[in-house]
């Protein structure tokens, strides 16, 4: 392969955002630069193309200048190994008890860290890739750093007493993250979670959305990285010693320690992790090694493993070309490493799993995009992932995401929409519209949050119910449900029939407030968790300088819409009690509802989208993060609709909300075409933490044949992405298989479908959930 | 009825929603200045060829035992759409289908009873760089002049029986316009798909599927016979409307019948699905 025209390029385009990039990204690669070269050469990478990211900490270099697209189909996958059936059939049985039990079991006594359990295994003889969270497999670990209440609230729910010394140290000698914020917050925002207008923060647990570069540990070893931070000390050193720079400096003295101590903890496992990886096993085990160790550190909502695919690629072509690794061992190494990320486990709390359902953790991994000179990042390994779904069976993690483009090879296109068809296990993302944000080795955190890998991270902030901001704004800021006075005291709607252009006016006071007061929160969460609960290891695993984003979120968009596009176009009469709250809406006539590609309705969605992020904008954040707004629920629209009463769209009070950016269910009456392009109008640009879609087909016994539907899914693909759609999420269900999974979860332990923005084992749902699922829209003949 | 499953969907009913339309049988429409449409659907991919946009118009002159969209009947049953909106919400897909290799089908109720109006649309959509395609019956088929046809690159031709009596039976008019339509295609050149609804004990005999089979054969315009098995999923709608339904106790076909009548005509020389 040539390597002309393959130096590192600035992206096209020129948001905001790319540019601040850009600024933050080129500080560190100097200050990086003189110790990496200085620790020697390397024998551990004789093979490689030469280049920059010898010399600084710059894995996308060593990726642009090493990796071997594949243009191919999978006819060359191979299957599973003996020995990784072996460690599978060990598995089953916890799989099995999990389902049937939940929580399998927990060491209470010993709050996690990276080298506070003993090495634990599967399968010794089996396992090519160790290293457990604990001990012992689905033995879950105790982070109360975070909170302590989080913890003991997990461990009652599954039958485990919380362990006194554990609860002494952390009421009595040490802070944690969950009490520095309740220091912090106002009156007025616990009136905000308590009456669920703002909800899901993460102010009693780990915020997560943290992508660790878990290449590094491979690439590098840990003694180049240290070196390359004492160097980053060094200028920090110098300067003079405000706030910024004293909390800098404490928090890289952190991550040199969590450094040293992931050293520590592989060698527990019997490996070297202190220089670089000089063979493909050792890539997938140092690139794991360094994920082990934050799903160790920290209990984050989502905890993203990257885009390790096609670096690892790189590393299993030399031993392919060498001759010490054959395709079957090569899949192997995927296979197993596939089996450890699907087996991560956090404690977690009833009420959690009531907003994020089916224990997930969102091991996103990316596979596939374009670089920025045009280059498919589809390798093999590429493949080799997806096929892990095959091997292994259907699975929710890791979260396996296909950056979607256009480019992209169309056996490679083929081969994942096939996967997706058998497992429904896969979501895709659009490269073509995220690439010119975050450049070509960025990786999804969660869901569909963007970030660039190693050189950019997020403050999650869940997100805000839009749906109870309008009831809010018709009743004068009174809450519909409890009746008081939440929001701040303002003239409620007067009159017999609601006037849009009235409604709108208090509306948009009512936004302001909330973004004002969603603003003020997460300012105060992201304060304390950096201090008492700061991920040392992820962030060692950073450039010093980076992007800091504060990812807002909005829930409940279709309903907003719908109910705005009733005040306009039909006749919305508010229905009061005694005391004047209106508690519900009598509608007459028919109104555009989102979701049908009308742009009557439709330019109302995305006007609610861009208004709420300049109101959010307008309020300066923690550590000058920059602003950005997802719209994606998972699943906790369920809970956002139950909390939020009679809507003037004729939603009923209780119901679910739409997931994330999908159109309410069974509104979109005009097929999955018309749905689709009323969602790709979302503005990206002020939506750049995502905006997520779910579509569930029915197989259509049709008269297509296989060959031909995959060929129409990828035109599909193709053109939603074409028209701006950011993100889809892909089922190919049938109705009643999930009706039977409800009344027969044993015959199903795999059924694992998409929801908004993650994969989920269907049988271990919320019954609300399942049923939520069931009543969505199916679009069938596709 | 919003609490009723098929509410917000195509398949809500849409009676009298133009209560002084026209009776269908009457409708002689010159202008095509506005149509009466039931409904229409995106995403479809049984209508023709890649991705389609669907439109189903109001207004059917046979009674087919097994309709599944009895409540197109009536032009009175369709919403009256004035040509522009209709014209105004295809561009809006123009893009996609377009890069989907799909397109726009008419089907209904029976598009030639608003000749102009689908006439108009179809010119449009060939404006636009769409797929055209015609779903009928082919009983008004003499209304659809060479002119009509420029502009339909296919169409699906429905001949819902080969034995008079049995069509008779089935559609409650005569077979003959349908097949004089068919030999009119193919002496024009006109791509067809030829589709025929598989009802056990209907339609079933082999003689009345061996009649079409061997009438279809040599035309080389037809590129398919489509072999669509009975299902029951238009039952509610006849119940809902207060009608008649005579095949409430009609299996839908086996997969032995389905095979052998693909067979059938293949046999006879025809390319069958």
């Amino acid at each position: 392969m040539s390597q002309e025209g393959l130096d590192a390029q600035t992206p096209t385009g020129s948001p905001d955002q790319v540019k601040a990039v850009h600024q933050a990204k080129a500080p560190s690669a100097v200050t990086s630069s003189p110790d990496v070269a200085d620790n020697g050469s390397a024998s551990e990478w004789s093979g490689f193309v030469p280049g920059r990211w010898q010399h600084v900490i710059d894995v996308r270099d060593f990726i642009q200048r090493n990796v071997t697209s594949y243009e191919g189909d999978e006819g060359f996958l191979a299957a599973p190994s003996a020995r990784t059936k072996a460690v599978w059939e060990k598995l089953q049985p916890y799989f099995k008890e999990e389902i049937r039990k939940g929580v399998l079991d927990v060491d209470a006594k010993t709050p996690s860290s990276l080298t506070a359990h003993k090495p634990g295994y599967i399968d010794r003889d089996n396992e090519l890739i160790v290293g457990l969270q604990t001990d012992v497999p689905f033995r879950r670990a105790i982070m109360p750093y975070g909170g302590l209440r989080m913890v003991e609230s997990g461990l009652k729910a599954a039958g485990i007493e919380p362990d006194p010394i554990v609860h002494e140290i952390f009421t009595k000698y040490r802070k944690t993250h969950n009490d520095g914020v309740f220091d912090a917050y106002t009156p007025e925002i616990m009136a905000c979670r308590r009456s669920h207008i703002i909800t899901g923060l993460p102010d009693a647990y780990g915020r997560g959305r943290i992508i660790g570069d878990y290449r590094r540990v491979a690439l590098y070893g840990t003694d180049r990285l240290l070196a390359a931070k004492r160097a980053d000390r060094a200028l920090l050193d110098a300067k003079w010693p405000t706030d910024d720079v004293i909390r800098e400096r404490e928090e890289l003295a952190e991550q040199m320690r969590a450094l040293a101590d992931l050293a520590t903890m592989a060698k527990n496992y019997g490996c070297d992790i202190t220089r670089p990886a000089t063979n493909a096993r050792e890539a997938v085990q140092w690139t794991y090694f360094g994920y082990l160790g934050a799903v160790k550190e920290a209990n984050g909502a989502a905890m993203s493993i990257g885009r390790i695919s096609s670096f690892l690629d790189i590393y299993i072509e030399r031993d392919l070309k060498s001759g010490t690794l054959d395709e079957a061992g090569a899949q192997e190494l995927i296979d197993q490493l596939v089996q450890k990320l699907r087996i991560v486990r956090f404690l977690r709390t009833p009420e959690y799993d009531a907003l994020f359902s089916g224990d997930p953790y969102w091991a996103t991994e990316c596979v596939g995009g374009m670089d920025l000179n045009g280059r498919a990042l589809v390798t093999r390994t590429s493949f080799r992932t997806l096929h892990t779904l095959t091997n292994l069976g259907p699975a929710p993690e890791p979260n396996i995401t296909v950056l979607w483009s256009k480019q992209l090879p169309d056996a490679f296109k083929r081969y994942c929409i096939k996967v997706s068809a058998e497992t429904s296990s896969i979501q895709y993302e659009n490269d073509d519209l995220m690439r010119p944000y975050w450049g070509d080795d960025y990786g999804i955190a969660c869901c569909v949050s963007a970030m660039r890998i190693g050189g950019q991270m997020q403050f999650f902030g869940a997100r805000v119910n839009l749906g109870k901001c309008l009831l809010y704004a018709i009743n004068g800021g009174r809450d519909e449900v409890s009746g008081d006075q939440i929001g701040p005291a303002s003239s409620p709607v007067a009159g017999d029939v609601l006037d849009y252009d009235d409604v709108m006016e208090k509306f948009d006071g009512m936004m302001e407030w909330l973004a004002r007061t969603y603003v003020h929160s997460m300012n105060c969460i992201h304060y304390m968790h950096d201090k008492y609960y700061y991920e040392r290891l992820e962030m060692a695993l950073h450039d010093q300088q980076i992007l800091r984003t504060m990812a807002f979120g909005i829930a409940g968009l279709s309903v907003v819409a719908d109910s705005l596009s009733a005040i306009k176009y039909a006749k919305v009469k508010p229905v009061r009690r005694d005391d004047g709250l209106v508690v519900a809406y009598e509608i007459e006539g028919d109104f555009p509802k989102y979701g049908n590609n009308d742009d009557r309705v439709d330019s109302i969605a995305a006007d609610l989208v861009s208004t709420f992020m300049k109101k959010i904008r307008k309020h300066p954040t923690y550590r000058n993060a920059v602003h950005t707004q997802s719209v994606l629920t998972i699943t906790s629209n369920v809970v956002y609709g139950k909390n939020t009463g009679n809507t003037p769209d004729g939603r009923k009070a209780g119901e679910p909300f739409a997931p994330g950016a999908n159109p309410m269910h069974g509104r979109d009456s005009h097929g999955w075409l018309a749905s689709c392009l009323s969602v790709a109008k979302l503005p990206y640009a002020d939506a750049q933490d995502g905006i997520s879609y779910t579509v569930s087909v029915t197989p259509s016994f049709n008269r297509l044949d296989q060959s031909e539907k995959i060929g129409q899914a990828v035109k599909v693909l193709d053109t939603y992405c074409g028209q701006g759609g950011f993100h889809m999420n892909l089922n190919v269900l049938n109705r009643d298989t999930l009706l039977d999974a409800m009344e027969n979860p044993d015959k199903y332990p795999q059924l694992t479908i998409r929801v908004s923005g993650y994969a989920v084992n269907f049988v271990r749902l919320t019954r609300e959930q399942q049923m939520d699922v069931i009543s969505r829209t199916f679009h069938g003949e596709a | 009825m919003a609490d009723e499953p098929w509410a917000h969907s195509r398949y809500d009913l849409r009676l009298a929603q133009s209560p002084d339309a026209p009776e269908t049988a009457e409708f002689n429409d010159q202008k095509g200045d506005f149509g009466w449409i039931h409904s229409y659907e995106t995403g479809s991919t049984v209508d023709g060829p890649g991705i389609r946009v669907t439109v189903f118009m109001s207004g059917c002159l046979l009674r087919c035992l097994y309709c599944h969209n009895p409540d197109t009947w009536h032009l009175k049953d369709g919403t009256s759409v004035p040509f522009e909106r209709a014209e105004r919400a295809l561009a809006s897909y123009a893009a996609p289908l377009r890069a989907m290799g799909g397109g726009l089908t008419i089907s209904g109720g029976e598009p030639l009873v608003q000749l102009h109006f689908t006439q108009r649309l179809f010119a449009s959509a060939k404006g636009m760089g769409l797929h055209t395609a015609l779903d009928t019956s082919g009983f008004l088929g003499a209304r659809a002049d060479d002119d009509y046809l420029r502009n339909v690159d296919l169409v699906l031709l429905d001949i819902k029986s080969w034995d008079p009596a049995t069509y008779r039976r089935t559609t409650g008019q005569d077979v003959k316009p349908t097949l004089r339509f068919a030999e009119r295609l193919a002496a024009l050149g006109k791509p067809v798909w030829v589709r025929f609804v598989l009802v056990p004990g209907l339609t079933d005999d082999p003689a009345n599927i061996e009649g079409i089979a061997r009438f279809v054969a040599p035309m080389s315009n037809v590129e398919w016979v489509e072999v669509l098995p009975f299902h029951q999923m238009g039952v509610f709608k006849w119940k809902t409307m207060g009608l008649q339904y005579e095949l409430l106790d009609t299996p839908t076909p086996s997969p032995d019948l389905v095979a052998r009548v693909i067979g059938q005509f293949r046999d006879a020389g025809c390319r069958a699905r």
